[in-house]
């Protein structure tokens, strides 16, 4: 994993020091049972050993203490799968309970997955710290964080498993086997897990146990297809998402927030607000004013009828426009800090055959998760209960506390499934949960507060990927090498002025820059800028961070530089990857499954439209991913034909969950690079619906996807976002070999695909 | 007044606002919350339900509009197309975040029930008006198709 330290940057974080301090350290694995219930493998807690591999420093138990399991076999035969991160459609309800079943040797149908309680260091993330003092789902990182971890717990589980039955049966432990959930032994005797589970949790703890060797893996890698444990709830409308929460004598909420951002409130008058049937409560919140109702609609209502003047002296009133023009201005100049300085990169310009000059420009994106935001809050005396597609636990625990006015450990979060969220719930100032409960404190926590935002609300309000500007000259040798690259980028930083800035290393945001040519290519000569944008919208990571937009500007600048040099755009790549041999073999695999070798025609087509064949390959989150496109470009709009993938994401657990993770990176990343668009005039977001915000729909998604995954014995890396990045840059590749046209703004405009039509 | 209907094959008695939209009294006050909210413009297909057979888009439509009439939410789905639609779905593992689904499911039993052998080109038109952030498309499109094969086809 290449994430920045996340815990470190957290610990000087007033809200979440005092979390952590009140949490109680247990450095130790723990068995322990329900009485009466079953199994309960506890706490597994792994140290970061120091060549980074997790290890599990030892043994510790308390019969009957059941706070914090990873695995529970109940006397049902259910195996339970405490999964620390959020499903948010990523497949980790599934791809977790797989690891824990193939150690343990169980049935695929026994399986289960429930959602963990927020609490560290027990459930924090490893990819953010070595301490797991933070948790939360990002960074690609659900499994290769709980790989190491669950593996034990299945293994541990197992074993205890076979000393139970060992000692019913008197035999040795050692002539029991285990397969598809059941307990064997040669004398025919037979037993399930369920029937051993109370004995095995009153065991004492075995010192250590053998994890599988790779080449023993039933489950994991298997192209049999494990099918999702969450299919049937998602299909049959019986999911609860936290929109679908009812409790007792619960109310709804919305939020009238400021127009612009940055604008205050003057003045409010809810008279006609609190005349809405329905509406019970109109408060004032640190973040707008809450309408409070019997049902959604009357909540919506009410809302229309608030009647509040704004204070916008401070508010941010720059268009997008305005923006982009200073950001051209700022690019390399005074304010710029290094990123990555090697040899001569100006000397080497100055010297160059040919140099290549670009200038691009990334738009704000909302995140749009079909699930607008949505959380229930419930307060009482002492404790605060929060009901999310929660995917922070830490930050949004310890931000609730404080507008609860409790202590961390008295918020108890219940995750459920999110509803999509793409980065969107994880918010440094946990946004919409403070704000739901913000509206329970202000109304005395009479009753349990469900807040929806809508979809106006969604697009509209903020926490955009941040508009980015890359200026890049490149240049090529005589004999057609790349030379040596200048790059500046400017746009604004996600973490500072928040509890993350302990992340930005030298002045530079990691996630602003992350990903550029010179990580990912052999280049000598390079000097990288970023000069920080100040700018009053607030901004966040969207899937992929900043892989989003450095990803397009290498794959765009690296095709065209293969194009001026006369070279093919796959050997061209292959050339600057000779020190990257997995993302070389990426590559190649794409391209011998692509057919790249092959002819293909680009241009002008019989029929007057235009084909052509574009690639990319990019590493983010520890996976690299290529993808190979054939496009076709009618009448000024594109069409991507068919996209052939190849990933390595390390072992992958799940292949079909990897499949499907592919198949979704790729529409959302084409979603941004056909239609996504936040511009703002005068501050004031333009888009508010879908009908603005445009997102790919089935008819565009690409008929023909093949995905291919190389072969691998590494840990699993992630999933979830690399299939992102690579997309959009292999899409611009392959409408310039069928149209000439250079695209370096996004979305893409084909206006001139469309004049050359006649 | 209070508004008759009949949902899922039971006779409702709504005592709310007529405009209120369909979808929010499904699901605040008859406590079905299989139907989701996306858009409230009819713009992502979430909230799709049938309407008499037909797929309707409940955020846009007044409970006022339904008085009398036949609403099957998916917690109410069933019919062959419905069935077949469902079991693809899960056969295939089309469903990620899964929040879309039941409005895509609506959609697509609506279009087999209406059409059991629909080509890429019916599945576009029927399917067009649902969203799918997580991009699902490719999984939803083979599911139909799967589902079509298990239904005879009409003539």
């Amino acid at each position: 994993m290449h994430l920045p330290n996340i815990e470190d940057s957290l610990a000087s974080w007033p809200p979440l020091a005092r979390l952590v301090s009140n949490v109680s350290r247990r450095d130790f694995l723990k068995f322990t049972t329900i009485a009466g219930s079953g199994l309960t493998l506890g706490v597994v807690i792994p140290t970061v050993a120091k060549n980074g591999a997790l290890t599990v420093l030892g043994v510790e138990g308390t019969p009957g203490d059941y706070s914090t399991p990873f695995v529970r076999i109940d006397t049902d035969n259910t195996v339970t799968v405490i999964c620390k991160h959020v499903e948010a459609g990523q497949g980790v309800w599934t791809g977790l309970p797989a690891v824990v079943a193939e150690e343990l040797d169980a049935s695929w149908d026994q399986m289960r997955a429930e959602s963990s309680p927020a609490q560290v260091p027990t459930y924090g993330n490893f990819a953010f710290g070595p301490k797991g003092n933070v948790q939360g789902t990002g960074g690609s990182t659900s499994m290769a964080n709980s790989w190491d971890q669950l593996r034990h717990a299945g293994a541990y589980a197992r074993a205890m498993l076979v000393q139970a039955a060992s000692n019913r049966w008197k035999v040795p432990a050692s002539e029991i086997t285990v397969s598809e959930g059941v307990v064997s032994h040669g004398s025919g005797k037979k037993a399930a897990f369920g029937e051993l589970a109370g004995a095995a949790g009153k065991l004492p703890i075995p010192k250590d146990v053998k994890l599988k060797d790779p080449s023993q893996f039933k489950l994991i890698g298997s192209e049999k297809r494990l099918p999702r444990l969450d299919s049937h709830s998602k299909s049959t409308g019986t999911q609860t998402f936290a929109i679908d929460v009812m409790l007792p004598d619960m109310m709804t909420a919305m939020v009238l927030r400021p127009p612009l951002f940055g604008a205050k409130m003057r003045s409010i008058d809810a008279t006609a607000a609190r005349a809405v049937p329905g509406v019970v409560d109109v408060v004032q919140i640190p973040r707008g004013v809450a309408v409070v109702a019997r049902d959604t609609w009357s909540a919506k209502r009410g809302r229309e009828a608030l009647k509040v003047s704004w204070d916008e002296s401070g508010a941010e009133k720059r268009g997008t426009d305005a923006l982009f023009k200073e950001y051209r201005q700022m690019s390399g100049g005074a304010e710029a800090v290094k990123v990555d300085k090697r040899g001569d990169a100006e000397g080497a310009l100055s010297k160059a055959a040919k140099v290549l000059d670009f200038e691009f420009e990334f738009p704000y994106l909302a995140h749009a998760p079909m699930e607008p935001l949505t959380a229930a809050a419930r307060l009482s005396p002492g404790k605060c209960e929060i009901w999310a597609g929660c995917q922070f636990h830490t930050v949004d625990q310890a931000n609730a506390a404080l507008a609860a006015g409790l202590k961390p450990e008295q918020v108890t979060i219940y995750t459920l499934a999110a509803g999509g969220t793409f980065g969107r719930r994880a918010t440094p100032e946990s946004d919409y949960i403070v704000e739901a409960v913000s509206i329970a404190k202000a109304t005395g926590g009479r009753y349990p507060v469900k807040l929806i935002w809508t979809r106006e609300d969604d697009i509209t309000g903020g926490r955009y990927r941040p508009a980015t500007y890359h200026h890049v000259k490149a240049g090529l040798s005589q004999d057609g090498k790349l030379v040596a690259i200048k790059q500046d980028v400017v746009n604004q930083s996600i973490v500072a002025g928040t509890a993350f800035a302990g992340m930005i290393k030298d002045g530079v945001d990691p996630t602003a820059v992350e990903g550029g040519a010179t990580e990912q290519y052999e280049i000598e000569n390079a000097h990288v800028t970023w000069a920080q944008a100040k700018v009053g919208v607030p901004i966040l990571w969207w899937r992929s961070v900043g892989h989003t937009h450095t990803a397009f500007v290498k794959e765009v600048v690296t095709d065209e530089l293969a194009a001026a040099a006369g070279k093919d755009p796959v050997a061209f790549r292959l050339s600057l990857l000779e020190k990257h041999p997995r993302s070389a073999a990426v590559l190649k695999l794409a391209a011998e499954k692509a057919g790249w070798d092959e002819p293909f025609v680009s241009g002008k087509t019989a029929n007057g439209s235009f084909r052509g064949r574009g690639v990319a390959v990019h590493e983010s989150f520890g996976s690299v991913v290529a993808h190979i496109v054939e496009v076709t470009v009618t009448d000024g709009s594109v069409k991507v034909d068919r996209v052939v993938t190849a990933v390595d994401c390390g072992i992958a657990v799940t292949p079909d969950v990897v499949r499907a993770q592919m198949q979704s990176g790729i529409g959302y990343g084409l979603s941004a690079a056909l239609y996504g668009k936040i511009s703002l005039t005068d501050g004031k977001v333009d888009q508010t619906n879908f009908h603005q915000y445009r997102v790919l729909r089935i008819n565009e998604m690409p008929r023909v996807i093949e995905i291919h995954i190389v072969p691998s014995t590494n840990p699993p890396s992630g999933v979830g976002e690399p299939g992102t990045p690579p997309i959009a840059p292999a899409v611009a590749n392959a409408i310039r070999a069928a149209t000439g046209i250079k695209l370096r703004k996004l979305p893409f405009d084909l206006a001139a695909a469309k004049a050359m039509k006649t | 007044m209070a508004i008759k209907l009949t949902v899922n094959n039971q006779p409702q008695e709504l005592d709310v606002d007529p405009e209120m939209p369909l979808l929010w009294a499904i699901r605040d006050h008859l406590k079905l919350t299989g139907t989701k909210f996306g858009c409230g413009m009819a713009l992502c297909g979430a909230c799709t339900v049938h309407i008499d057979g037909q797929p309707t888009r409940s955020c846009v439509t007044p409970v006022s509009a339904v008085a009398g009439k036949k609403v099957t939410t998916i917690e109410g789905l069933s019919g062959e197309a419905g069935k077949a639609v469902q079991t693809a779905w899960v056969g295939l593992d089309v469903p990620q975040c899964g929040y879309c689904q039941s409005g895509q499911i609506m959609s697509a039993s609506a279009l087999l029930a209406a059409n059991s052998r629909p080509t890429d080109a019916d599945i576009d038109a029927a399917m067009s008006g649902n969203i799918c952030r997580c991009a699902t498309y490719a999984r939803i499109r083979a599911a139909i198709h799967k589902a079509a094969e298990t239904l005879p086809a009409k003539s």
